[in-house]
């Protein structure tokens, strides 16, 4: 007769010291743990409110600038500093991180300044303005006196180039010392010669942004007042592909991680994902703006970007997401002209016309600093809890829900009444002709007029 | 070495296992059926290509997970299950309990003892969920909390009325006795902290703890529903069958049974006033029910002496036991079936596929047993009885190995407190009692009924007139056979049968409706837009 019952000893199962750690056993049968999957959905809606609770997404604003600011450029080298400039000339180098102040500022430009962009070792600003100039700074070694915040530090411009016109936007090649500015046309120029290396000119219309590619460092694309977006190699002496489309776009911005796609900032509100071969159609289009986009910037994680409208918010979408996750917003925000995704991929800095400069968090119930392990697997298990019961009606109306604005809420309430009408007509104009004659536009192709090669 | 090919991407080509760890594999698929949960998703039918490898991804992070599982369970738990096992003629039923005190280590045969207590009345046992705790109420008054581990009497009173049922709470910081008028709710020192007068002299009561609902059902036949959080009456439902104290709560999904007193066995939910479920189990009035803790099996016993193993899936019965009237049932967590008669228990166990006979345990003659329940996480039943309480071992009846963040017999206060509050913020609400626990985040099946179009109607409609119009009349003699008498009689048929096949169609209402969906099919495409839409 063979006789096991089950018999523990203490010190097997408790401390030995109070410095030891307690002992945790796991056991995984499913039988132990009865209704986990109502256990689990409650997680998720407790997860859901925390997660309202904890969102707190702006950080601070930096407030300076004597006018609307127009444009933002991120230092590829330094993560904590951001240079912005407004619509009266002023260029300032902020510190995002710690102070928020102004570490350093470019005077120099009499007019507004329009473009502003960074070498990629960061050691030259290139900008450029409405008073014909582009000049080029020597950005300041961030120093151990950085905290020093009595001396507000100016330079002086190692280069001023002028040319014959306006120029509207600046951009500064990934690998390599060429940068492009758009204006009355398209050149390249080279950091040492005082004329553009190289032009391009289309047509009679001015070219309103340029974006050179991350990952193919001869490729840029630009967008032109006539409804284009062209795409060049400057290797050649025209335009590689050119689509016309309904609206013009505002801005263009490269995905970092799939460097051939690249997403448009348009003026009809919605935003253009393009595959840069197949221009035809539009991978995605992202709807959520009820006016004109103004700025568009890609998260390094390829993952998400940012957009800035005219519409007083800043949305940020999937990159293959037809609506946006999230959107900030502030009574005291007016038109927002310009946003940067931060290089570690945490903050949102928006620039607007109301002058000051705003920081958000681009997760906006994240907890910042240091995150012990023990916490970081409770975040990822409630947002793993949450995403997997996040269809069903509790969790999904906590999890959607954002205060919007009265003048956004209203406007899409009235975009959503004029387009269910219309597709009700477009419905029953179809069911009443024969089969085959009225033909739906997909929204990918809606506002592409053509492509032009 | 063949762990690492295990671990690794199953891109490699397959290799020949040697025999025995091929049985290796055998067993620790099976195991790996468990942590499953169930079948897979068929994601033949999807269509949408991204949702498709989104979820074959997912399906395959399963299966990975569950491999883990397995193996975590083969080789990583701490303890073994107990057993018993003879040899030869000897019969596992024979075996006596100082027979087994001969056998087992000295922190075993510490859990056998007798605790004699006659001036009190039956005693009836309640243990906490790790098992560590126990409280023994007495029906002449006693109340008692123990700890087992230690053997310690944490405290003790005497109410000094009738006590008729104990239960603990989430923890053993509070406990509930159902007394003569009232039932109260008492903290571990033994301080009365809730007269919980709403219910009336309660007979039975029993806690839930997933969604902390005190339920209990009284003299006149209610069912009570008390969520102890806050004190609110969830549910006070009238079953309507008259006066019972068999009741007890199914730990897999919360219902609650109540066995009545015409062999009825009904399953409640607070939020219903009537009940889900209602089986016929015995001829006669039923004594006890009991559920295995996977929530597949319940046990009921009548008072014509027969035991039942139902199938709650299917509301079938399993098995009859005959031969004894069993007072008292319980279930182990490894699925052994205590029964309790008079002074007499049986243990059955199903390790043949049908419960048959495992152990046995006698009382002295005079012990009217009142109630038997086996401690968690230990191969020990509690037999609770007229002159006090015993413990006696049962080989194999427990579960080895606990979970530390599900139950923790070796708890210390810190981990208490932050189980308290876990346990608190996970509480369930009362609607997720469902008899399939599971059903909850699933997807709702799709309300299309079969209903025959209106082409197969019409068919049919052709088919049945052309066989009226078929059937020969009896010519009549004597002058009743006038031509038009009869073309009218046939008339009168042929609209019979054409009168049967409407009703189908339009129901009770005979008004004109819009064109269902089943006929929006054999519409023009320009009237679709009035077929009403589902």
């Amino acid at each position: 007769m063979r006789i096991k019952t089950i018999s523990r000893s203490v010190d097997e199962f408790t401390r030995e010291r109070s410095q030891d750690l307690q002992r945790v056993f796991h056991n995984f049968d499913p039988s132990l743990r009865p209704m986990e999957k109502a256990v689990e959905y409650q997680r998720a809606l407790t997860a859901a409110k925390l997660e309202k609770i904890f969102a707190r997404p702006f950080v601070g604003a930096m407030d300076g600038h004597r006018d609307g600011i127009s444009c933002m450029a991120k230092n590829p080298n330094y993560l904590k500093g951001i240079f912005s400039a407004s619509m009266d000339g002023d260029i300032r180098l902020w510190d995002i991180a710690t102070s928020r102040r102004t570490v350093c500022q470019f005077p120099g430009h009499l007019g507004a300044v329009r473009g502003l962009t960074v070498s990629t070792d960061g050691n030259v600003l290139v900008s450029c303005g409405t008073d014909c100039n582009v000049r080029l700074w020597s950005v300041p070694r961030p120093s151990l006196e950085d905290s020093d915040l009595s001396s507000e530090k100016s330079t002086e411009p190692s280069a001023v180039y002028t040319c014959k016109n306006a120029l509207l936007a600046v951009d500064h090649q990934f690998e390599g010392d060429l940068f492009a500015t758009a204006g009355a046309q398209l050149d390249i120029w080279n950091h040492n010669r005082s004329q553009p290396v190289q032009s391009f000119t289309s047509g009679s219309h001015s070219v309103i942004s340029v974006r050179f590619n991350p990952g193919e460092p001869d490729i840029l694309a630009t967008s032109s007042g006539d409804n284009h977006i062209s795409i060049y190699d400057i290797r050649m002496s025209s335009a590689a592909r050119k689509i016309l489309m309904r609206t013009k776009t505002n801005s263009i911005a490269w995905n970092p991680m799939e460097p051939m796609n690249f997403t448009a900032a348009n003026e009809d509100g919605n935003c253009y994902s393009f595959d840069g071969r197949k221009n035809e159609e539009a991978k995605c289009v992202h709807k959520d703006h009820v006016s004109a986009v103004m700025d568009i910037d890609f998260s390094p994680t390829g993952r998400e970007f940012v957009t800035g409208s005219y519409d007083r918010s800043v949305r940020i979408f999937p990159y293959n997401g037809g609506h946006s996750r999230e959107i900030y917003h502030t009574k005291r925000m007016q038109r927002v002209f310009c946003v940067k995704y931060s290089s570690d991929a945490t903050y949102v800095i928006s620039g607007s016309d109301d002058t000051n400069l705003r920081l958000w968090k681009a997760k906006a119930s994240e907890q910042l600093g240091v995150i012990l392990p023990r916490e970081q697997k409770k975040h990822e298990y409630n947002e793993a809890v949450k995403n997997r019961y996040k269809h069903l009606p509790e969790i999904k109306r906590i999890v959607r829900h954002r205060h919007l604005p009265k003048p956004i809420y209203k406007a899409k309430a009235e975009s959503r009444a004029m387009n269910d009408a219309k597709r009700r007509k477009d419905d029953r104009r179809k069911a009443h002709s024969a089969p085959g004659t009225v033909v739906t536009e997909s929204h990918r192709t809606r506002r592409i007029i053509k492509e032009v090669e | 070495m063949t762990m690492e090919v295990a671990l690794e991407d199953n891109n490699l080509m397959e290799k020949v296992l040697p025999p025995d760890e091929q049985e290796i594999d055998v067993e620790l698929e099976a195991k790996e059926k468990k942590y499953l949960r169930g079948e897979g998703a068929n994601l033949e039918t999807l269509k949408d290509k991204k949702l498709k490898t989104q979820l074959a991804s997912r399906e395959k992070l399963y299966g990975k997970s569950a491999k883990a599982a397995a193996k975590i369970e083969k080789w990583l738990l701490p303890a073994s299950a107990g057993y018993l096992e003879t040899d030869g003629l000897e019969k596992t039923w024979r075996v006596k309990q100082t027979d087994i005190a001969k056998e087992v280590d000295i922190l075993s045969s510490r859990n056998q003892y007798d605790i004699v207590l006659p001036d009190f009345g039956p005693y009836k046992l309640d243990f906490t969920a790790s098992g560590r705790h126990m409280l023994a109420g007495g029906r002449k008054g006693h109340l008692a909390l123990v700890d087992m581990m230690s053997m310690n009497l944490i405290k003790e009173i005497q109410v000094r009325e009738t006590v008729r049922d104990v239960a603990f709470l989430h923890n053993d910081q509070f406990f509930a006795a159902a007394q003569k008028k009232y039932s109260y709710i008492y903290a571990r020192d033994g301080t009365e902290l809730h007269c919980l007068k709403e219910r009336g002299p309660v007979a039975r009561l029993r806690f839930l703890k997933n969604h902390f609902l005190l339920a209990s059902v009284n003299k006149i036949g209610q069912l009570h529903y008390q969520d102890v959080t806050y004190g609110d009456m969830v549910a006070s439902i009238r079953t309507g069958k008259g006066r019972t104290d068999v009741m007890e709560v199914n730990p897999y999904n919360g219902v609650v049974a109540l066995g009545h007193s015409g062999g009825t066995v009904t399953m409640w939910k607070p939020t219903s006033q009537a009940p889900l479920v209602q089986m016929q189990c015995h001829p006669g009035p039923v004594s006890s029910v009991a559920f295995h803790p996977n929530g597949h099996l319940m046990a009921t016993s009548g008072k014509e002496r027969k035991l039942k193993i139902w199938d709650l899936r299917k509301f079938e019965e399993v098995q009859t036991i005959h031969g004894f009237h069993a007072k008292t049932l319980s279930f182990s967590q490894k699925g052994l079936l205590a029964a309790g008669t008079g002074s007499f228990v049986q243990v059955l166990g199903d390790s043949s596929g049908d419960y048959s006979r495992y152990m046995s345990h006698s009382m002295v003659k005079g012990y009217q047993i009142e109630k038997v329940m086996f401690r968690p996480y230990e191969d020990v039943l509690g037999i609770g009885h007229s002159m006090g309480w015993s413990s006696v071992l049962i080989p194999g009846s427990g579960e080895p190995n606990f979970d530390s963040w599900v139950a923790n017999p070796f708890e210390t206060t810190k981990q208490r407190r932050e189980k308290e509050v876990h346990l608190l913020l996970d509480k369930l609400p009362p609607e997720t009692i469902m008899l399939d626990p599971s059903k909850i985040g699933a997807m709702r099946p799709s309300r299309r009924k079969e209903r025959p179009t209106r082409g197969e109607i019409e068919a049919e409609k052709e088919v049945a007139v052309e066989a009226a119009k078929g059937v020969e009349l009896k010519k009549k003699t004597k002058g009743r056979n006038k031509p038009s008498k009869r073309t009218k009689k046939k008339k009168e048929l042929v609209e019979n049968v054409k009168k049967t096949f409407p009703e189908q169609e339009q129901g009770a209402a005979g008004k004109k409706r819009r064109i269902g969906e089943d006929a929006a099919a054999d519409l023009p495409s320009s009237l679709k837009r009035f077929a009403r839409k589902n």
